[in-house]
């Protein structure tokens, strides 16, 4: 019986464990004064992320692989899903200067 | 060399008039920072006539679109402001060396083209952060004005790294 309910247990628990059953979250990336703001922790593939541009200035956020590419204007926000995993290093297409690396995980 | 001289010939032109003597007052910094602006956007229009180089071309967009960007929030305040932006010796004076600047530009093609206007990019943006930095953010009395300048600052010193890197790859 408690074999039965640990077994149980497990199985409830797996999905969260390997977060293949977690539901896709948003992640908030803000852009100002020409710089990519703190990248959050624990983003997995499937998340969305939501760049907040807001500086005077036209941005964009465009992956060195090509996994996405989303044009900011001004003031103006937009969304990319991430489609794969690993370390995947960004810039601004306009200002080649603003880079990041964001963390994907499985 | 002849860059050299022309950076410094345009930062003594910045050291020597309006900033030297008396401070400026925000009028003549909001026409200063408006010069120095559509400068570089008409710079940037030459080049996006001239020039065939992915790299520059970029380049040069990026200029005419951040500076327009810049220049139309600062028409905006100083009309909030009720702030008439003043001609003053200094804007005259930068008008006057990118117009010379521009006439040389013109007679070039090509690669020659391309490296002349970068290695001025590069020098401008030096010679109009250096102020910006020293003498126009220091004097600012309004704090908005203030403010935008110092955003000027930000995306002026990336166009200048830019311009750095660009002039590197040009060589």
């Amino acid at each position: 019986m408690n074999g039965r309910f640990a077994a149980l247990a497990l199985a409830a628990a797996a999905p969260f464990a390997n977060g293949v059953a977690a539901a896709p979250r948003q992640h908030v990336v803000v852009i100002d004064k020409m710089r990519f703001g703190p990248l959050p922790n624990g983003i997995h593939v499937g998340d969305t992320i939501l760049w907040v541009n807001r500086d005077l200035f036209q941005h964009s956020a465009t992956a060195r692989d090509g996994s996405f590419d989303a044009d900011l204007p001004a003031g103006k926000s937009g969304r990319t899903v991430m489609r794969r995993a690993g370390a995947i290093v960004f810039a601004c297409k306009y200002h080649p200067g603003m880079t990041g690396v964001i963390k994907v995980a499985q | 060399m002849f860059k050299l001289f022309a950076a410094a010939g345009a930062a003594a032109l910045l050291a020597s008039s309006a900033l030297a003597a008396d401070k400026p007052n925000d009028a003549q910094i909001a026409h200063i920072a408006y010069t120095a602006g559509t400068l570089d956007i008409e710079a940037g229009k030459q080049a996006l006539a001239k020039s065939h180089d992915k790299a520059v071309r970029d380049f040069a967009s990026e200029m005419v679109r951040d500076h327009t960007a810049v220049n139309d929030k600062a028409l905006a305040l100083v009309k909030k402001l009720g702030v008439t932006p003043q001609a003053n010796p200094t804007s005259a004076g930068l008008k006057s060396a990118a117009d010379k600047k521009r006439e040389e530009l013109a007679k070039l093609s090509g690669a020659a083209f391309d490296k002349a206007y970068v290695a001025n990019e590069v020098a401008y943006h030096r010679t109009v952060n250096g102020a910006l930095k020293d003498v126009l953010i220091p004097s600012a009395q309004n704090g908005e004005l203030k403010s935008l300048l110092q955003t000027g600052l930000t995306l002026f010193s990336e166009h200048q790294q830019h311009a750095e890197h660009l002039a590197a790859s040009l060589k």
